[in-house]
């Protein structure tokens, strides 16, 4: 460690750490030396980086394959008005080296998949996990413990948070628990919050985020005790937290006492995602925005439902008639059973849902999805729409 | 009376309610009251057979319950018993 070195500039700029007595230039040559991988530069990431670059991490690597929005402003602080329309990690890239020029920044502008993550991973030292599925969690989680590093991570879901250090090994080598030791598997689709359900006060990834930026500095400088076999939780609405204990379960696939996965594995068939639409009564008969706008042109006679939530109307809506989806049997009255009826929702999936639910249970033959949704509608009809 | 804290995404079936106050004496038992006075929860709770479903942690305090007597293991009436559902938000 004694052949890192600072310069001038960058002892002023750490001097803040220098002069604390348990962490000094020790640590501050441990975090230069380090190399840390963030996973997702939004919510949590935003924080991650700008706090691990700040400090001093040596170098940083970003994995994200998406570009800035408008709606990721609310909370995602990494990136300005400028950024919009940006690939993350290049708009990543150039707000941390501004902030400090003293790192380096790796950037890899991809999804995380099966087929990448071990070679992406190999090569940092810790990976602070900021996605935002399952699939990419098990796929962090398992390449962690696969590769044997620690993975440090936090998940959010509107005012709550969790927060843990994964696969840590303590002073006497023994790992600590991982994500599979506190649930070996997923929720099943259809019992995920759906994006209807979704949302997050825009503050709370910022103190999860910072929170594990935190944890990221501990494990590699070894001040502290790291969240390592304790799980934090989070109510920002009520503000109360929870510590509770976590332990290595012996029937864990990847280290426990009869290992039973040695590699990576399918994470979105692992998790059910995408399975309900393939399968053949999960297809529905569908129009496209297009096909929509031309039943309109033409005046045809036809129904259009919209099946998402008030709140979503209240955002931007195709003048539809309005029949959340969990409330559809109590608006059954309202639906045309002789003319065309176009169903859509955000993006797709609830509408065709809501088909699948009409035609089995009541025997609806009318219907038809509009594909993509509303989002699709703005995206290639009335660019004027909001988009969320 | 033990207290169950009910977690966000799960409050939707429990008319909001962040947390219950059970009369039971075992975590399971709580949970079954709990899922009688709401059956909406039931099927994100419970297994068909009644047993706790696997994508969710059910704590005693800050122990696993796993780790004590799983659906048997007795509450006093002062505990609090968390259900903790997985969440996976952070980047979008």
């Amino acid at each position: 460690m004694e052949n890192i070195t600072f310069s001038k500039a960058e002892l002023e700029r750490y001097s803040r750490h220098l002069i604390i007595p348990e962490f000094n230039i020790e640590g501050q040559r441990k975090l230069k030396a380090a190399r840390v991988l963030v996973v997702g530069s939004g919510g949590l990431g935003s924080p991650l980086l700008l706090y691990l670059a700040a400090a001093g991490v040596g170098t940083l690597g970003i994995v994200d394959f998406d570009v800035v929005d408008e709606s990721n402003l609310q909370r995602q602080v990494l990136f300005g008005r400028e950024d919009v329309g940006r690939p993350k990690v290049e708009a990543a890239r150039d707000r941390l080296q501004s902030l400090n020029p003293h790192i380096q920044i790796l950037t890899y502008n991809t999804p995380l998949t099966s087929d990448n993550a071990l070679d992406i991973i190999k090569d940092f030292d810790v990976v602070a996990d900021g996605t935002d599925n399952f699939p990419t969690r098990y796929l962090v989680n398992d390449a962690c413990v696969l590769l044997d590093k620690p993975n440090v991570y936090a998940s959010i879901f509107r005012f709550e948070g969790q927060a843990s250090v994964f696969n840590f090994r303590n002073a006497k080598g023994e790992p600590g628990p991982n994500y599979r030791d506190l649930y070996p598997t997923p929720p099943p689709p259809d019992l995920v919050p759906s994006c209807a359900e979704g949302g997050v006060i825009g503050v709370l990834p910022g103190i999860m985020g910072s929170l594990q930026a935190n944890e990221v500095i501990k494990v590699i400088t070894g001040v502290g005790e790291p969240l390592s076999g304790r799980f934090f939780l989070f109510d920002a609405a009520s503000f109360e937290t929870r510590i509770l204990k976590i332990r290595r379960n012996p029937k864990n696939p990847l280290n426990g006492e009869h290992p039973t996965q040695t590699g990576l594995i399918d994470y979105q068939d692992f998790c059910g995602v995408g399975q309900a639409d393939e399968s053949p009564q999960g297809q529905v008969k569908s129009i496209t925005v297009q096909e929509l706008q031309k039943l309109r042109e033409s005046q045809a006679d036809f129904q259009l439902i919209d099946v998402r939530e008030p709140y979503e109307y209240e955002i931007a809506h195709l003048q539809g008639d309005l029949m959340p989806l969990g409330q559809l049997d109590a608006h059954l009255d309202k639906i045309s059973s002789s003319k065309q009826v176009v169903v859509h929702c955000r993006s797709g999936k609830r509408s065709a849902e809501a088909i699948r639910h009409l035609e089995q249970k009541y025997g609806f033959a009318n219907l038809y999805n509009l594909e993509g949704g509303i989002l699709a509608w703005a995206d290639q009809i009335d660019p004027s729409l909001a988009k969320y | 009376m033990p207290k169950i804290i009910i977690p966000t995404p799960l409050r939707k079936f429990t008319d909001n309610l962040a947390s219950f106050e059970a009369s039971a004496t075992t975590v399971g038992a709580a949970i079954q009251e709990l899922t009688s006075t709401y059956p909406e929860l039931k099927k994100h709770v419970l297994e068909e057979d009644g047993a706790l479903r696997k994508f969710l942690k059910v704590y005693l305090g800050d122990e696993d319950i796993e780790g004590l007597q799983n659906e048997q293991t007795p509450v006093a009436p002062e505990a609090t018993i968390s259900i903790i559902p997985a969440i996976a938000g952070g980047n979008h």
